[in-house]
């Protein structure tokens, strides 16, 4: 049973304390009163007034109006929802790591700079690239800092370049980190087969293009087969070639991309290396190059002497900073301890076992639910909701109604390539058992589809809401609570 | 195998023979064969939980973290008690291992939880309305130049006070490099440790987009953000303020209230260990008629079909997944966990204990600013200030006191040439009477240091 909750600023009394604050030690030397000008005056009105037993209720009731991972296969395709190994939070939250301040001495913290320094290394030995900064917060932010190289890279040679090619199956964030460094961008179309074809490259490929951004596989869960060739043509222009790594799952101990003619690409470490996405992040989005392009990563950067490891500001051509200080330790905390504990064995046998899963899928659902492309898949597959047009659903529906069956819904609508796309990437880490159960739900819904059409309509009947006014949101926005 | 993947041979066999396919390998028949051989992974074999957890132990034993030594240090990440509540609320499952709301019926709990905390966000500064998080402060301040630039997109020039963190200042300066027509320009800092007025009045003519200062700054001085703001507005220009230490904002007029435009911080202080740095989580506020031009996710009250309350992630036509290059921003994850950190943290803390809190952090800094005066350890700025100052000591001092298992404070000629000798000092309700002792004494000068025997 789903129990009510009231927002936590709707609870509690007025002079109730949740949380009793210590004096200061040695207090009663207060030091002069702040000046009138500067004192709130508003009491912190409105603020809550609560116990500590009502906030771990309110928190523990609200937790239990979600999906996760923990609770459920939870498909989004794209987005990797793997096992989040509950060791790792154990390991994060070792007192050396999460009380150690950002600016103590770097001789005070060489264990956390060896684990940083690790990472690099790592992820360098996955890529095939030379460097790696680990500041980038998030894939997204990744991707600009790649493109602020590709930036720096043209700018440094006087000819800065103004176009990017992006092929219309990429995600929403190619385009925007694009426009973010002032790059124009010229969509390239994918072709029959769902694939980015080498020849549109070199067609689209000119003096004033900086660089082609793909993502491979793409994300119709595509090998680019002809990455090579479209990397040549790039790179016969004077272009560099980024890559989304946002489908890296599909890729260890597979092909490299410093193998691919890739020059910069960015990790999503909140879906690769199994570091648990918190309901949107923290993630982690570090961003891997070739020699040629390292002298413009963020600073500082880390340099090993014979005193040990520490931190430089010393790179004249860096692009700056991301973000402050050196990126969300905690999140590579948790990334590296996923690599360490799997191994080349173990990090080769995900992508394996991924594919394994992505294809046995693909091979239930066929028939069932149009395939628009049927191009072999790595570690996603794409349907779309032809065939159930006739009984008056769509993929919201289908989407709607898999609630009801206990699991997540795939990632919907996306890619843009395909008209009501209906996105899977079940992961290594599912069994056989929950893929079956879930294939099942889906086969069972392409039957309710046909029998009784409004059961999909007005999914779901079993979550805690019914299905949510969005125009309404959109249209008379009431974006927080407000004192009465 | 390390017990992350489930399958069992029988599996993988009846797998493959419903694929129609004879081998793994020949899933990735596509992949060029001349890459496969060269992706050979070159890392060591993996490890069991119990030699994992040996090698993080002494890997995290080499840090100065845990019970290692006294640290006075802030300038950014601020070290305070996280209540045990707050910690279990991010280990519960549900939140953890969730992703961004995207099926709000299965969803709530996360939706609920951060419209709460752009409650929050709005009421702590003071303003009308706030995003479901950024990266974190940093980021936020160079977002919101961004969003300023959408406001005024006839202006190009902004104003950064040199008292801004300087990491604030970098990340700003990265952000709008690639959009090529922003110029950026600094305001010096007086005396007391603000930001110069008087340089500032000069100086803004009818291309200045937005003054960004910090609040309190990055030598823990509160500014007179209300004295800025005019000086802004008469100009034309915006004003953006960006906390580090949203603790301050307790007791300190909020941006919003003093004028701000635009109003962002570093929410780490509420509920998030410092970490090295990260991840912290970005708070960021605005007016409601300008929340068009907000970068990032936001969360909206609605009904379900039924009638009853629900929440949605909305204004969704700003983003890059509907207006992919003509987004406000790119950013997609964000800081949810940690934005759940800050709203139980608040939750628990409340009116009163964050009040008291912020009282205990102002009277314990005050006390060793007085004691170290009275030790010959002047301050540089006499600016108001809430728990962070600066002090003028040797280097050598600050050096020996190192050596001795007290870092007392972060040497500011590392980001600023012309302060030598300063240092910028934190206290909070984590430090104590026993370290403050040590801190006092070896700070001290030699005479005040014989005299106090």
């Amino acid at each position: 049973m789903l129990l009510d909750e009231p927002l936590i600023f709707e609870r509690g009394a007025t002079g109730r304390i949740g949380w009793a604050v210590a004096e200061p030690p040695g207090g009663g030397q207060d030091g002069p009163a702040l000046p009138p000008d500067l004192r709130r005056d508003d009491d912190l009105a409105g603020l809550p007034e609560v116990s500590e037993l009502e906030v771990v209720r309110h928190f523990v009731r609200l937790s239990q109006w979600n999906y996760s991972a923990a609770t459920t296969l939870y498909p989004l395709g794209s987005c990797t929802m793997k096992y989040n190994p509950v060791v790792n939070e154990a390991l994060a939250r070792l007192p050396g790591f999460a009380t150690l301040h950002p600016l103590v001495p770097d001789r005070l913290a060489q264990g956390a700079l060896e684990l940083i320094a690790g990472l690099e290394a790592a992820l360098a030995a996955l890529s095939g690239l030379d460097a790696v900064c680990l500041q980038p917060a998030a894939g997204a932010q990744g991707e600009l800092l790649g493109m602020l190289l590709v930036r720096a890279h043209h700018v440094a040679r006087g000819d800065p370049r103004r176009r990017v090619l992006i092929p219309s199956s990429a995600h929403g964030t190619n385009p925007a980190s694009a426009a973010l460094c002032g790059y124009q961008v010229a969509e390239v179309a994918v072709d029959a087969r769902g694939l980015l074809p080498a020849a549109a490259v070199a067609a689209a490929m000119d003096e004033s293009v900086a660089a082609l951004m793909v993502t491979n596989p793409n994300t119709l869960g595509l090998f680019e087969e002809e990455i090579e060739a479209a990397a040549a043509a790039v790179h016969a222009r004077g272009g560099l070639v980024y890559m989304d790594g946002a489908n890296f799952n599909a890729l260890m101990g597979v092909a490299r991309p410093g193998d691919m003619g890739v020059d910069v690409m960015q990790f999503n470490l909140h879906k690769t290396f199994s570091t648990p996405h918190g309901g949107g992040g923290p993630g982690a989005g570090p961003v891997a190059v070739r020699a040629p392009l390292a002298p413009y990563l963020p600073v500082p950067r880390l340099v090993r002497s014979d005193a040990g490891l520490a931190w430089s500001d010393d790179a004249p051509q860096s692009v700056g900073r991301m973000r402050s200080f050196y990126g969300n330790f905690g999140v590579l905390v948790r990334a590296f301890a996923y690599i360490a504990r799997l191994g080349a064995v173990g990090l080769a046998d995900v992508t394996r076992l991924a594919v394994l899963n992505a294809n046995y899928v693909r091979a239930r659902l066929q028939g069932a639910y149009h395939l628009p492309y049927d191009t072999p898949s790595l570690h996603e597959c794409v349907f779309s909701d032809r065939h159930l047009q006739d009984s008056g659903v769509s993929t919201l529906d289908v989407a709607k109604r898999l609630l009801d069956y206990g699991f997540y819904a795939p990632t919907i609508y996306f890619p843009l390539v395909v008209k009501g796309a209906l996105m899977i990437e079940p992961t290594e880490t599912e069994t056989k058992e929950t893929l079956d159960a879930f294939v099942n739900a889906l086969l069972a819904i392409a039957d309710e589809a046909r029998t009784d059409p409004a059961l999909l309509r007005n999914a779901p009947h079993r979550a805690r809401l019914a299905r949510l006014d969005e125009t309404r949101a959109a249209r008379r926005p009431i974006l927080r609570w407000q004192p009465r | 195998m390390s017990g992350y993947t489930p399958h069992t041979e029988g599996d993988i066999a009846a797998m493959l023979a419903a694929i129609g396919a004879s081998s793994i390998d020949d899933l990735f028949a596509q992949v060029p064969a001349g890459l496969r051989p060269r992706a050979t992974i070159d890392l060591p074999p993996g490890l069991t939980e119990p030699e994992l957890r040996a090698r993080f132990e002494a890997l995290a034993a080499r840090n100065a973290g845990g019970t290692g030594p006294a640290v006075f240090l802030g300038a950014g990440a601020y070290p305070h008690w996280v209540p045990t509540a707050v910690d279990q609320v991010l280990l519960r499952s549900e939140f953890l291992t969730a992703y961004t709301p995207y099926q709000p019926e299965v969803s709530q709990g996360t939706l609920q939880a951060t419209f709460e905390f752009q409650t929050f966000a709005a009421l702590l500064l003071g303003l009308e309305v706030a995003n479901a998080s950024m990266y974190d402060g940093a980021s936020a301040a160079a977002e919101a130049v961004l969003m300023a630039r959408r406001m005024l997109p006839d202006r190009h020039t902004v104003w950064l006070s040199r008292a801004l963190h300087p990491h604030y200042r970098a990340v700003i300066r990265t952000y709008v490099r690639g959009l090529g027509d922003v110029v950026v320009r600094e305001v010096p800092f007086a005396a007391d440790g603000r930001t110069d007025l008087g340089a500032l009045e000069g100086d803004l003519g009818p291309d200045a987009l937005a003054v960004v200062l910090g609040q309190p700054n990055v030598f823990g001085v509160l500014e007179d953000v209300a004295a800025v703001a005019a000086r802004t507005g008469a100009a034309g220009a915006l004003i953006i303020t960006a906390t580090a230490e949203p603790l301050a904002l307790a007791m300190v007029r909020p941006p919003g209230a003093c004028g701000a435009d635009i109003a962002v911080a570093e929410g780490q202080s509420f509920g998030l260990p410092v970490s090295y740095g990260g991840p912290g989580v970005g708070l960021f506020a605005a007016r409601e008629r300008d929340v068009r031009s907000m970068p990032g996710r936001i969360v909206g009250e609605t009904v379900d079909a039924h009638g009853r309350r629900g929440f949605v992630l909305t204004l969704a036509t700003r983003e890059q997944h509907i207006r992919r290059e003509r987004a406000t921003s790119n950013i997609c994850t964000n800081q949810g966990l940690c934005a759940l950190a800050v709203t139980a943290y608040l939750s628990l803390l409340g009116r009163q204990g964050l009040r008291a809190l912020a009282t205990t952090n102002y009277r314990a800094a005050h006390a060793v600013a007085t004691r170290l005066e009275a030790a010959g350890v002047a301050r540089r700025f006499d600016g108001p200030f809430f728990n962070e100052f600066v002090v003028q000591a040797p280097i050598a001092r600050w050096e020996a006191l190192v050596r001795d298992g007290v870092v007392a404070g972060f040497p500011l000629a590392r980001w600023y040439p012309e302060l030598d000798d300063a240092l910028v000092v934190c206290v909070t309700e984590m430090h104590g009477a026993a370290d403050i002792d040590r801190l006092v004494r070896g700070l001290a000068a030699p005479a005040a240091r014989a005299a106090s025997g």
